[in-house]
Formats: structure tokens, sequence, C-alpha cells
């Protein structure tokens, strides 16, 4: 039995080893003329199909901004949605270019999982959101003593709970269930005051509450969920081209660069967004990365700049309402940076 | 001898009369069956509070007030929730269902392409429906047809690449045309298969035997569900890079070698019925193995098990939305998955779209057991009780 299991595990080494070694993504990405692109299999502003089929929100949109970048058009995409346990397997064995499936950037997963993480598209944490009618005044986490908390089993939020109520000195009443949905309908007929998850998931939710007016997101995050996309190690180009599509993103946004001007500032007199655009002369900033010196302006087309794309999948644009926070460009008090393009 | 004018023996045939009026009609009907003793009058009364207290809720949440169109979220929400409904309303999303239909019926299948899949279906019910029908004549060609002739024709069809149609790759394949290709595929392949199989276990020969045992008793004692985990997440790691086999032929065999397996045993449990003096009988008449089962054996045996023939495809049908586990959407998959678009997320919107898949479910499990009950009376020669 464990001469197999030691087999099997050569072999899944090996498989590792052959995908890491056929470098090159860029190239089999041009031949087969797409980008195959994994995400989730439905999650609200991230990836979820609209009412024709097709992938909408932000890691969608990621895969576009690539594609754009790669192409010039961002429609070369193909989605393959893909669950929590497949996701590493289908980009290690070269199923999937870009794991674009809000996953949390770990030390594990960076280093023994043969993943490269480009960057955070999202900053995530673990929140609460509480019934404001049933606990009047509450608007902080640490006022929540002695309360009934929802939360799934078996998660990594369940623990988070208990550290936080402990390193707090607070006593809480855990409400546990299963299945995430069993917790909503808990919530939702009032078993328990407050609801922990990942903050991105609470806006989600409660858009599915009976009266989601009632409910407030408290502004604590008791975890750290960095979500961004990763590719296969051993492959520097392809590893560069996404990650720089996505500072792209954020380079477009600090310069006021969006969809409806993009064209106009071409013409721009500002040195720095001719050069981002790939309009002063001689520029070697695009082919250098292995793509078009129109890069950036074939991104910010596609999907526009990384504001644009927020607001549009879970911001303002979107029923989900979720205010930037700690998504904001640096320059506004956030954590989104991007290294200087030239 | 006896005389006939005896005047106490009857020689005409008293008239039939109708029953009393008590036995009559509907008061009759509700004495029997409804008020027969006291606590037959109990359960009755508490039946009718209960369907008066459940009924009316939910014909008004199925029909009166729900929707029907929309665009977005707003239909379905009350004000409170950020929509145009009136605090309080409570009623079907149907809206959600109808904007999102295509993709129930064929995931994410090309919209521009989606005649091809409702051409198969045409083409599917048009050949089934004179099988299915005992006095439609030419069941031999209607049959070749049917397992021949369709799936080729609709493996073209669906797939393309050839013949100037658009490739459309299965992992775009969603919705019912999942469910139902792969139930019709598992119901093609498992029976001729399980019966081979059934017969194999009950053969003489020690290595066919063994080996349908092994298949049979290995089949059975694993789960579907990690078969297709399996197939799905370790299959990629041992096969060299880029070479990939379809996760919908993974599906479509996996389904199949697991219907089939349990469709063995079920015909096995039939054949074991059989009396031994039938095929002694055979054996006495000089017919060969084939001839034997063929002519005396299976038709029997398959009749008796028709119940148990239907359990397995009816459990498979259902079996098929484990496929989720492995990122194919079927029905019930492609319905939840639409729970996550922030533009239908209401209060309403999870339970309309279950309550939807669930009545097609239904309409499709009911419809075999239907048929199966019909094919069960008319084959039901001999054996009335």
């Amino acid at each position: 039995m464990k001469h197999i299991a030691i087999g099997i595990l050569g072999a899944a080494a090996l498989g590792l080893v052959a995908s890491a070694a056929s470098a090159a993504t860029l190239d089999d990405v041009k031949a087969k003329g797409f980008i195959q692109c994994g995400v989730s299999t439905g999650l609200a502003g991230f990836s979820a199909p609209d009412d024709k089929g097709d992938w909408q929100g932000i890691d969608a949109d990621f895969c576009r901004a690539v594609a754009a970048a790669v192409f010039g058009d961002g429609t070369k995409v193909k989605f393959t949605p893909l669950s929590a346990k497949e996701r590493f397997t289908a980009l290690q064995s070269g199923e999937v270019d870009i794991l674009s499936r809000n996953t949390t950037w770990t030390i594990n997963r960076d280093t023994a999982l043969g993943l490269n993480f480009v960057g955070v598209t999202y900053y995530d944490g673990q929140g609460f959101m509480i019934n404001a009618k049933k606990l009047p005044g509450v608007n902080s986490a640490l006022q929540l003593s002695g309360a009934a908390v929802c939360v799934q089993s078996g998660t990594t939020t369940e623990l988070n709970l208990a550290d936080y109520f402990k390193s707090n000195k607070m006593e809480y009443n855990p409400v546990v269930f299963e299945k995430l949905e069993e917790v909503n309908a808990a919530y939702d007929a009032g078993r328990c005051d407050v609801y922990t998850t990942d903050q991105s998931g609470l806006y989600g939710i409660r858009l599915t509450l009976g009266s989601p007016a009632d409910h407030v997101v408290l502004p604590e995050i008791i975890s750290k969920e960095p979500l961004g996309p990763a590719v296969r190690q051993g492959d520097d180009q392809w590893y560069h081209i996404v990650k720089w599509t996505y500072f792209a993103l954020l380079q477009a946004e600090e310069l006021g660069i969006t969809k409806a001007n993009v064209e106009e500032m071409k013409t721009s007199d500002n040195p720095e967004i001719k050069r981002v655009l790939g309009q002063e002369p001689d520029t070697k900033i695009g082919t250098d990365l292995g793509v078009s010196n129109d890069w950036v302006v074939n991104i910010v087309k596609a999907v526009g700049n990384y504001g644009e794309m927020f607001e549009r999948n879970v911001g303002s644009g979107s029923p989900l309402k979720i205010a930037r926070g700690i998504n904001a460009l640096w320059t506004k008090g956030g954590l989104q940076y991007a290294p200087p393009i030239r | 001898m006896q005389e006939h004018d005896l005047s106490f023996v009857r020689v005409e045939m008293a008239l039939a009369q109708s029953a009393p009026p008590s036995e009559r009609g509907l008061g009759a009907w509700i004495r029997k069956n409804l008020i027969a003793s006291t606590g037959d009058t109990i359960l009755t009364i508490i039946g009718i509070v209960l369907v008066a207290m459940i009924l009316p809720q939910v014909i008004n949440w199925a029909f009166i007030s729900a929707q029907w169109t929309g665009t977005d979220r707003t239909v379905c929400a009350t004000v409170a929730q950020g929509g145009i409904q009136p605090d309080g309303w409570s009623g079907a999303c149907w809206a959600f269902v109808n904007a999102k239909f295509g993709q129930f019926m064929f995931g994410r299948y090309p919209i521009d392409e989606r005649w091809r899949p409702i051409l198969v279906a045409i083409l599917f019910v048009a050949l089934l429906v004179p099988l299915l029908i005992p006095k439609v004549p030419r069941k031999g060609l209607n049959a070749i047809l049917l397992f021949g002739a369709l799936p080729v024709v609709a493996f073209i069809l669906l797939v393309g690449g050839i013949f100037g149609l658009p490739l459309v790759e299965t992992s775009l394949w969603g919705g019912l045309l999942v469910t139902l290709s792969l139930s019709f595929v598992g119901i093609a392949v498992s029976l001729p298969v399980g019966i081979v199989l059934a017969l194999g276990r009950r053969s003489k020969m020690p290595i066919v035997k063994m080996l349908c045992i092994i298949f049979i008793e290995t089949v059975r004692g694993i789960p579907l569900i990690t078969v297709l985990f399996f197939a799905s997440v370790m299959l990629p790691l041992f096969l060299p890079a880029g070479v990939s086999f379809d996760k919908f032929l993974r599906a479509l065999i996996g389904v199949s070698l697991f219907a089939a397996a349990y469709m063995a045993e079920v015909i096995r449990g039939g054949l074991q019925a059989i009396p031994r003096g039938q095929y002694e009988g055979a054996d006495s008449l000089g017919l060969g193995y084939w001839q034997k089962m063929g002519l005396i054996v299976m038709p029997q045996a398959l009749k008796l098990v028709i119940p148990g023939i239907v359990n397995t495809f009816i459990g498979m049908f259902k079996d098929t939305s484990l496929v989720i586990v492995i990122s194919m959407f079927d029905l019930l998959g492609v319905v939840k998955q639409n729970f996550s678009d922030a533009n239908w997320a209401t209060a309403q919107t999870a339970r309309s779209g279950l309550v939807f898949a669930a009545f097609v479910f239904w309409l499709f499990c009911f419809g075999m057991s239907r048929y199966s009950m019909f094919t069960e009376r008319r084959l039901d020669t001999g054996h009335k009780r």
C-alpha cells in the first residue's frame, strides 16, 4: 500500500515537473488563439454568469485584460469554472493559463503548490454583518460580546472567529452550520445576531435577505484574505505579462485614463501618460514584455482601468455596492499601488 | 328425471339491480373513504386542515404573487430590499427562470448555435415517441435509428467541427442538455452491458465469471462521486502536459459503467427468479446458449425486473447532478450557479430556481415511472392476481 502511495506521489511529482518544464505559455496561448482562464463556479461580483451565460466580475474581467494585452482583443478568453478543490490541479496540469478565482495568496501556495501569485486584485478579509434592529447602537465588532454568531463549520472562518473573540476577551455563542445556505437561512430567520464570513461575500448575502436595509456590515476585518490571480511557476515571461497587466490597470486609474477617454489620452502632453500608452517614439516597453507597445491602450479599451472594473462589478455600478475601502489607490488611502511603468 | 315445473326452481336469470342508494355516488364514496371510522374522520379533518393551511399560500406564492417577466432583481424585491414590490410581498421569481431559461436548457452553449441542440431534441422526440407507442409498426428500424443513427447525428450536430458547423466544446455544454445526454447514453449503454455482465456473472466459465464479479463488485464498492473526482483531479496529473481527455467524456464513461454494474445486479435478480425447468426445457429443445437466453430466459427475466430497471434509470437520471463535483453543470448545477449573479440576488431567487429544477426533474422521473407501469401491465400475461 505504501509503495502504491509513493508511486502515485512520484507520478504526480513527475506531472508537475513536466508541466513546469513546458514553459513559453505565451507561445502556447498565441498558437491556440485564446487564453484559458480558470474562474470560480459562481461568486457574485468576482465571476458569475450573466443572463447570456457570459462570465462577469472582477476575476473574469482580469482575464479579459490579459487577453487584451496579448491579442489586442479582450474577447479572446475561454473560461473554465473550477471548484475550490480542482483549481490548483487545473493550473499545474496546464488546463488553464491563469487562475483568476478569488484565491487567497499564501506562502504555501506560492511555494509548495507551484503557483506564482501576480498581485492582489481584491483585498478581502473576514468581516461581520449584524442585524441593526436587534443590536441597535453597535458600530464595531468590539461591542459584540455575548452575541450569537452564525458561522459555517470546518472553515478557517470559524477558527479566525474563535481567535478574535478570545484575544479580545469577549464571550460569544457560535451557531454553526455545515452548508452556506443553512447559515444564510438561519441568519435571515433571526437565529443569530451576527453573520461572519469574507467581507465581500457578506454584501452578496445581504441582497438575499428579507430586509437588507436592516443589516450593517461592520468595518472590522479580522483576517487577511488577499485575493489575486496566479500563474504556474517556471515561466517568467508569462508571469510578467500577467503581473504587469494588473499594474497597468492600476496605473491607468492613477493617471485618469478611462475606457471613454483612452483615445484622447494618447495625444496627451503628459509624458507619463504618453509613455504608459506606448506613444513615445522608439518605445520598447511593450515589446520587451512580449506584447505590442499599445498594450495598455488595449487593456483599458477592453475593461477600463482598475477603478472602473471595481465599480462596475462590485462597487456602485453593481447591486453589491461595496465601498473601495482598502482597495482604493495608494493616493487615496488604499493599498493598491503599482510600480512605475517606464 | 325431475320435472321443470317445480315452483321453487327459477328458470330465468334475475335482472341485475343497481346498488342501493346508500352504496352509490359521492356520499357513499365519502363515507367509505373518508369517514368510515372515528380514526378515519380525525385523519380526514387533519388532512383537510393541513391542505387548507398550505395550499392557498403555495398557489399565492407560485402563481398569484409571482413575477413572470423582468430584467433584473428589482421586480422580485420589495421596496425595502431595493426593488419595486410592496413591503411584505412574497412570490415566486419566475422572471429569474425566464431570463436564465436558455442557460438552464443549454448551459453556456453559444446562443447562435442553440438550434443544434434543439434540432437534436426534436429528432430524439420524433424517434422516441413512436418507439414507446406499441401500436406503431417497424419497431426494429425505429430502434436502430434511435440507438444507432441518432447518437452519431447528435454527436456531429452537438460537437460540430465538421460540415461547416463551428466546434462547440463540451465545457460549454450545460443544463438540461448535459442531464439528458448523460442519462440517455447511460441508459442506452447500461442495459446491454448490464445484461452481458449479469450473464457473465452466472456463467460457468471461471475467467469470465471472475472478471464480471470483479468489475461489478469494484464499481459498486466505490461511490460515483469518488470516481468522477478522481478522473477530474488526479487523472490530469498523470497524463503528459497538454494531453487531456474531455471532461464530459470522462463523466459519460463513469456514469455508464456505474449504471451498468447496478443494472447487472438487477438483471441477475431476474435471472435467478426463472425456474430451473425453463433452462432445462430450452436445453431439451436443443437450443444453444444464446438462443436459450435470448428466446426463453431473458424475455421472462427482464419482464420480472422492469420496476428494478426503471428504478436504476431514474436513480441514474438524478445522479447526473453529481457531475457538479467536476465542474460540469447539469440542470441543477446551472440553476445553482446562477444564484451567484448579483443582478438577480433576492430572497426569492434561490427558492424559485430550485422549485423550477425540481419540477423539471419530477416531469422526467414521473414520465419514466408511469411508462414503466404501462409496460408492466402490457407485458403482464398470465401472472395476474
